[in-house]
């Protein structure tokens, strides 16, 4: 039981880190119908801005680890922002109207040049921190001596996730900007004819997304201690699984679907072997898929008249 | 009349080319991963092979000629291995220092082989590299059936009774040397609790982590390379683990301790005797110093296998493949490393295995025994 408690734990971080990555696909997907297979590269970018605010702070002589913790995390989701916006500005707004595949390849053809970009100008090698949150709590210890415990980088790193999670449920569903994408993703036409600035809407949809996956770049830098320029691929397949299991278009769907995929994860390896866990993730999706064509929270989609 | 000044150009041009290819230097290459997860090894290559180079020229070059170094970069990628070996071979390169990875320099051997290249790795520690009967391989590193038993015996003797888990990473050299591990492991009289195999690349490995901790594991063995193996220890750390990893030879490198931070202490890992403390080495080494580049790892090594083949090249007289490895494996020769000399499949004579021991300030010394 403490032993299927602590990978439940487990299980549950690697989740949360999917799940962030996973809302940044799909709130793309609900407005505008892409997919952004540049959003694992723009999670990338994050953990480098992350680490690279993290050095200049520490280089200036700031030891305070909550106020470096929260300047880091400002400044990643600013820049990353920024690379969010502009990748949309440049890369898919001028596809909008075009061929279907057209923004999809775009995206693609995005991913790669984020990727070289930040192996030339960063290095092609693994960039490690030393451990900055140390420390933890042990939960319970059993009669055979099994401890499970739960580290203060695991805390943080799920508190993040709902409190994150919860404000962006909030702004979907309660502020302007959120009605205004949701008026979007119904109809485009309707919303501008209705006054809604559409373009001003998209773009706004990338720059929450790059923030999402910003907060998540960091938290991977901080949870298990390293970048590298490749490191937005593998995550960026997994989050995009785990939004497409959720439901794609559905915010909550993401973030069930981000745990579900690091739970199945984690609990292979626990009770089966480490050796088909992606295999055991993958295969969960197309059964999911095969009895439910929406994922879990998805809605068909209906076509309008 | 232009007929003739075109001929008259042409063969210009011919006999200018002609010219820069007799004043051409020898081109040799150094192949490695400099770039992706193993890339610290690829510069502890380019930095042994440059500085090899150098002082090869320094000395008046080889068959009065100048060697001209080139970079080849497999990023521990098998096919871009083999690709590289191929762009090599048809450039007519004669000698090539690499791979890092076994699983490079297995499949890039073969096409050093068609193109009549000589290959000395520096680092590919698996049995197979040597063991295929190519005519055109050597390496100055042991083997892992030798670094697996030295790792087997310690554990054997210092873990009696304890509980044993062994990881590997499923690739040539990981899982290689895990199984030559548990081979001598088993034969010592000590059975593992566990042998389990992960994906290289994965950056989580909480689950094992705490599987390691339910069988109550006290040494973990990993076939693998640094990068995943600083992430075992910290996660290990992490959820309050004591349990010592022992590793083979692709964790000798600074980068691992600034994965794990002060969490590497205790960690143990197998190499040759550290040959920046051999006497042959000191003034070598200095030069490094000098430079600022620490010669850990497999740089001296790579030092050594440019020094092995131009003394061989000198002797013989030619950088025909087939000469120079007739003459290097008749003879002996003086290294960085000491005197090496090699057996028919391309094995150095004489390689001993010690224990190593990583300290909590990120730095790591011969376990005395």
């Amino acid at each position: 039981m403490d032993y299927f408690a602590q990978q439940l734990i487990n299980g549950l971080v690697l989740g949360s880190i999917y799940g962030l990555i996973a809302i940044g696909y799909t709130m793309v997907y609900g407005i505008v119908g892409m997919i952004n297979f540049a959003h694992g590269d723009i999670f990338m970018i994050g953990g480098f801005i992350a680490l690279i605010t993290f050095l200049i702070l520490v280089s200036i002589g700031l030891t305070a680890v909550p106020v470096i913790l929260l300047l880091v995390l400002l400044v990643s989701m600013a820049i990353t922002s920024l690379y969010g916006w502009t990748i949309e500005r440049i890369a898919y707004r001028p596809l909008r109207h075009s061929f279907r595949l057209a923004p999809m390849l775009s995206a693609i053809g995005m991913s790669f040049v984020l990727t070289n970009f930040s192996q030339v100008a960063q290095g092609a090698r693994v960039k490690p921190v030393p451990p900055i949150i140390t420390g933890g709590y042990t939960l319970h210890e059993g009669a055979d001596g099994f401890a499970v415990r739960l580290s203060n980088i695991q805390i943080i790193v799920v508190i993040t996730t709902i409190v994150l999670l919860a404000l962006f449920t909030w702004l979907v569903a309660r502020t302007r900007l959120g009605r205004d994408m949701r008026a979007c993703e119904q109809d485009q036409t309707m919303a501008s004819l209705l006054g809604v600035d559409v373009d001003r809407t998209i773009s706004m949809t990338f720059v929450i997304g790059a923030a999402l996956a910003a907060v998540a770049g960091m938290m991977y830098l901080l949870y298990y201690g390293l970048v590298d320029f490749f490191m937005g691929f593998v995550a960026g397949i997994k989050a995009f699984t785990a939004a497409v299991l959720g439901g794609i278009g559905s915010l909550p769907g993401a973030m069930l679907g981000g745990l579900l995929i690091g739970l199945i994860e984690t609990l292979w390896a626990a009770y089966f072997s480490t050796e088909y866990k992606d295999v055991a993730a993958f295969s969960i999706l197309i059964v999911v898929l095969i009895f439910l064509p929406t994922g879990l929270l998805g809605r068909p989609e209906v076509e309008k008249v | 009349m232009k007929f003739i000044k075109l001929i008259g150009l042409t063969a210009g041009a011919s006999i200018a080319l002609a010219s820069v290819a007799l004043a051409q230097d020898i081109p040799v290459a150094v192949a490695s991963s400099m770039t992706g997860s193993e890339s610290a090894f690829g510069r502890q290559f380019k930095n042994g092979a440059e500085l090899a180079v150098a002082d090869i020229n320094a000395a008046g070059g080889l068959l009065n000629k100048k060697l001209a170094l080139q970079v080849g970069d497999d990023a521990c990628d098998p096919k871009q291995a083999r690709s590289i070996a191929e762009k090599f071979a048809s450039a007519r390169i004669p000698f090539v220092a690499g791979h890092y990875c076994s699983s490079s320099s297995i499949p890039a051997s073969e096409a050093y082989a068609d193109g009549n290249v000589l290959q000395i790795s520096p680092g590919s520690t698996n049995p197979l590299f040597t063991e295929r009967k190519l005519a055109n391989v050597l390496r100055v590193c042991g083997r892992d059936d030798q670094q697996g038993f030295v790792a087997g015996e310690y554990i054997a003797k210092n873990y009696k009774g304890k509980n044993i888990a062994i990881l590997n990473d499923k690739t040539t050299y990981g899982k290689g040397l895990a199984d030559e591990t548990r081979k001598a492991l088993n034969k010592a009289g000590v059975t593992e609790k566990m042998f389990e195999s992960y994906n290289k690349g994965d950056k989580d490995f909480n689950a094992i982590v705490s599987r390691l901790k339910r069988d109550n594991i006290d040494l973990v063995y990993v076939g693998g390379y640094h990068q995943e193996a600083g992430l075992i220890v910290r996660q290990m750390r992490d959820q309050g683990l004591k349990t010592v990893l022992m590793a083979g030879d692709a964790i000798n490198d600074k980068e691992f301790a600034s994965i794990t931070g002060p969490a590497a202490e205790g960690t143990l890992f197998t190499f040759g005797p550290d040959p920046r403390n051999k006497p042959t080495a000191k003034a070598i080494v200095d030069r490094f110093k000098a430079k600022n580049i620490d010669p850990e790892g497999y740089t001296l090594y790579t030092y050594a296998a440019f020094q092995v083949w131009s003394q061989a090249v000198a002797k013989a007289g030619t950088t025909d493949t087939k000469k120079v490895m007739d003459t290097i494996k008749a003879g002996e020769w003086d290294t960085v490393l000491g005197k090496l000399a090699f057996d028919a499949k391309g094995d150095i004579k004489a390689i001993d295995y010690v224990v190593y021991k990583w300290d909590a300030k990120g730095d790591y010394a011969e376990l005395k025994q």
